[in-house]
């Protein structure tokens, strides 16, 4: 866990005074909604379809059991019981009330969460990997630079209006499970033939109207320098970027209108000046940051006690959670655990206020009271000694979280479309609700291996569908939903974007056309550990369109 | 951004004036008597742009009321009353088309 200083405490309190004044002042009239709104966006609090939705920073995706009690409490009091873990790792409440919100950043803040740079064109909240600082193989811990990041660009004067949002995430494994590349700025930290670690900087990734995967402006970058060059970044593309047209102001635009080569000529040009200067990272800044990420005290033990295997044996339901869900930690006798918040039938991301209670409690049992999001929209539990893998599994079970689909056809991204969202075309929650009754057969879903189906209710694409496996993106033609399919996108280090697989289909096709493209897949692949990817990698889009609409 | 009121409303049949309410956010319909209502039977139904600029002018004047409003079109049920048109704006009538979480997990 991170431990929050003074400084970032009182800012926190701070703001939610000045937040508390705001509201009361535009709910006396005494502000217009236009001098309000953007107050309120400063603060995560947008207007959706039928109430405020407010959105919670969860830094890198960390939270301590307090900060999840205190989100359950939030539901329970102020939404209706439940809360929505989003794809950058946030949590959103979507049945707030304006004259509730300053008692909600006040509870909040007493945990140390609050909802700035949740909205507006600021440096968002800065995502990493779930499992971040317990991966096996990890050069360290990427959320000491999201952290140092977090801290400079925190109401940062120059980068508070930027000409569009802006996205950061970094990784420090060889998998990117944080999709670096579909982001504004992507950060992969890894070791040079040199054993030095650094960064290999990414940008002008994204998705939304016009999606690009992100290219690389500097292979190698030394860590004391990721604060400046980072920096300069952000004042090219706040110089030199589209503010004339919202659909042309991210960085993506700008990196693809120059070509990546000029852009990093200005970046460079930009960064060399300040580079030695006060953005140069003294490395007792870093060590200073790196030492409030505290780790638990381990016990030493082994690897697979016996016990696992015993009822591994006894138990399909056990051996099936353990082999879908628990992965290997970098300590000996640990593993990190990952909690689906995909049941059958339900609403992608969402967790009610007693299962986020339940889960700070099994965390404080078993994982040092330490709690992750996905952005898969999953929980995990980083710190678990494997000897407690039973009991953990029989709690979390009770609760409906451990379904073994992590990863597979039924663990689906979804927006939360038009059932919420303002600015949607089309529904995505219950189409992910029919789909993930079509695949609810688990021995299928196993032997189709990692398929990921992501889902947006709009071109903004939330529900990242250019990079699923599988992307389905709804539209609306003359009032009535349809949804375009795209193949053959990735997410990771290899990220690709999807490619159409044709006409749109309306609202009730859609599971039946997945389902054909699956069926299409088995058909096709090679071998049985073929996946869903790499079949259509080499076969491409053609036998999979001939299967779908010859039938539909 | 241009406001509602200097954007010309084409109406080519029955129409509402909806917004959501400033404190908690809640889907209303303008009244015949300047008041807001949360149900759409409430709403005052106008079907010519003169009176859909009037009745919008009026609905945005009350800042404190409600916000965004805007002109929504609606049908006229068999008891001659409004009806949404399209899902957007039955969703915001009847709320999300899913069962709300709680009735999944615990």
């Amino acid at each position: 866990m991170y431990v929050y200083d003074d400084l970032d405490r009182t800012l926190v309190a701070e703001r939610v005074a000045e937040f508390r004044d705001q509201v009361r002042r535009r709910l006396s009239g005494e502000l217009t909604e236009e001098e309000f709104k953007p107050l309120r966006l400063m603060n995560g609090i947008y207007l959706q379809l039928h109430a405020y939705m407010a959105r919670i920073a969860i830094p890198y995706g960390t939270l301590s059991s307090d900060q999840l009690r205190m989100l359950a409490h939030v539901g329970r009091r102020y939404d209706r019981g439940y809360g929505h873990f989003t794809t950058r790792q946030n949590m959103q409440f979507n049945w707030i009330k304006l004259e509730s919100l300053p008692d909600v950043m006040e509870d909040l803040g007493r945990v140390g969460l609050h909802g700035m740079q949740t909205s507006g064109n600021c440096v968002r909240n800065i995502t990493t990997d779930q499992w971040a600082g317990v991966a096996a193989g990890e050069v360290e811990d990427p959320r000491i630079w999201a952290e140092l990041l977090r801290q400079h660009c925190t109401m940062h004067p120059e980068f508070t209006f930027l000409p569009r949002k802006f996205k950061i995430a970094v990784t420090a494994s060889s998998h990117d499970r944080v999709a670096i590349k579909v982001h504004d700025i992507g950060l992969r930290l890894y070791r040079n033939g040199a054993g030095e670690a650094g960064f290999e900087v990414m940008v002008g990734g994204g998705l939304g109207r016009t999606p690009f995967i992100a290219k690389t402006i500097k292979p190698f970058l030394p860590k004391r320098d990721i604060v400046s060059y980072v920096e300069a970044i952000l004042r090219v593309y706040n110089q030199a970027a589209r503010r004339d047209n919202i659909y042309k102001a991210r960085i993506k635009i700008l990196v693809h209108d120059l070509g990546a080569e000029a852009f990093a000529k200005a970046v460079e040009a930009e960064w060399l000046p300040i580079k030695d200067g006060p953005l140069a990272l003294d490395p007792a800044v870093i060590a200073d940051i790196a030492a409030r990420f505290s780790y638990p005290d381990y016990a030493q033990l082994d690897d697979d006690p016996p016990e696992l295997a015993r009822l591994r044996k006894a138990d399909r339901r056990f051996d099936a959670w353990l082999g879908n869900s628990v992965t290997n930690h970098k300590v000996p006798g640990h593993a990190i655990v990952t909690l689906s918040l995909k049941p059958e039938g339900g609403p992608p991301g969402d967790a009610t206020s007693a299962q986020m209670d339940a889960i700070a409690d099994i965390a404080d049992l078993y994982s040092f009271g330490e709690i992750r999001v996905c952005h898969e929209q999953n929980l995990v539990l980083p710190h678990v000694a494997q000897r407690d893998l039973p009991a953990l599994w029989r709690a979390l079970d009770a609760i409906g979280v451990a379904t073994p689909n992590v990863g597979l056809v039924s663990d689906i991204i979804a927006c939360p479309g038009l059932d919420y969202c303002s600015l949607a075309n089309a529904r995505a929650i219950p189409v992910a609700q029919e789909l993930t009754r079509r695949f609810r057969d688990l021995d299928l879903a196993r032997d189709l291996g990692r398929l990921h189906i992501n889902i947006s209710g709009c071109i903004n694409a939330c529900g990242h569908h250019h990079v699923g496996h599988i992307g389905i993106l709804g539209v609306e033609k003359n009032g009535e939903e349809f949804y375009q399919i795209t193949i053959g996108g990735r997410a990771d280090e290899k990220a690709e974007l999807g490619a159409l697989l044709g006409p749109a289909v309306p609202y009730g096709q859609v599971a039946d056309v997945v389902e054909d493209i699956v069926a299409a897949y088995v058909e096709l692949r090679e071998r049985p550990d073929e996946s869903f990817v790499q079949t259509v990698k080499r076969l491409g889009v053609e036998p999979f369109k001939e299967r779908v609409y010859a039938t539909h | 951004m241009t406001s509602p009121l200097e954007q010309k409303l084409r109406i080519t049949g029955p129409v509402v004036v909806t917004a959501n309410r400033l404190g908690d956010g809640a889907v209303v319909y303008r009244t015949l008597n300047g008041n807001w209502s949360t149900a759409l039977a409430q709403a005052a139904v106008v079907d010519n742009a003169p009176a859909a600029t009037t009745l919008l002018a009026a609905a945005i004047a009350d800042d404190i009321g409600a916000v965004g409003a805007y002109v929504a079109p609606v049908r006229l049920g068999a008891d001659g009353r409004p009806e949404p048109v399209n899902l957007r704006e039955r969703i915001r009538s009847a709320g999300p088309t899913i069962d709300l979480p709680l009735t999944f997990g615990i």
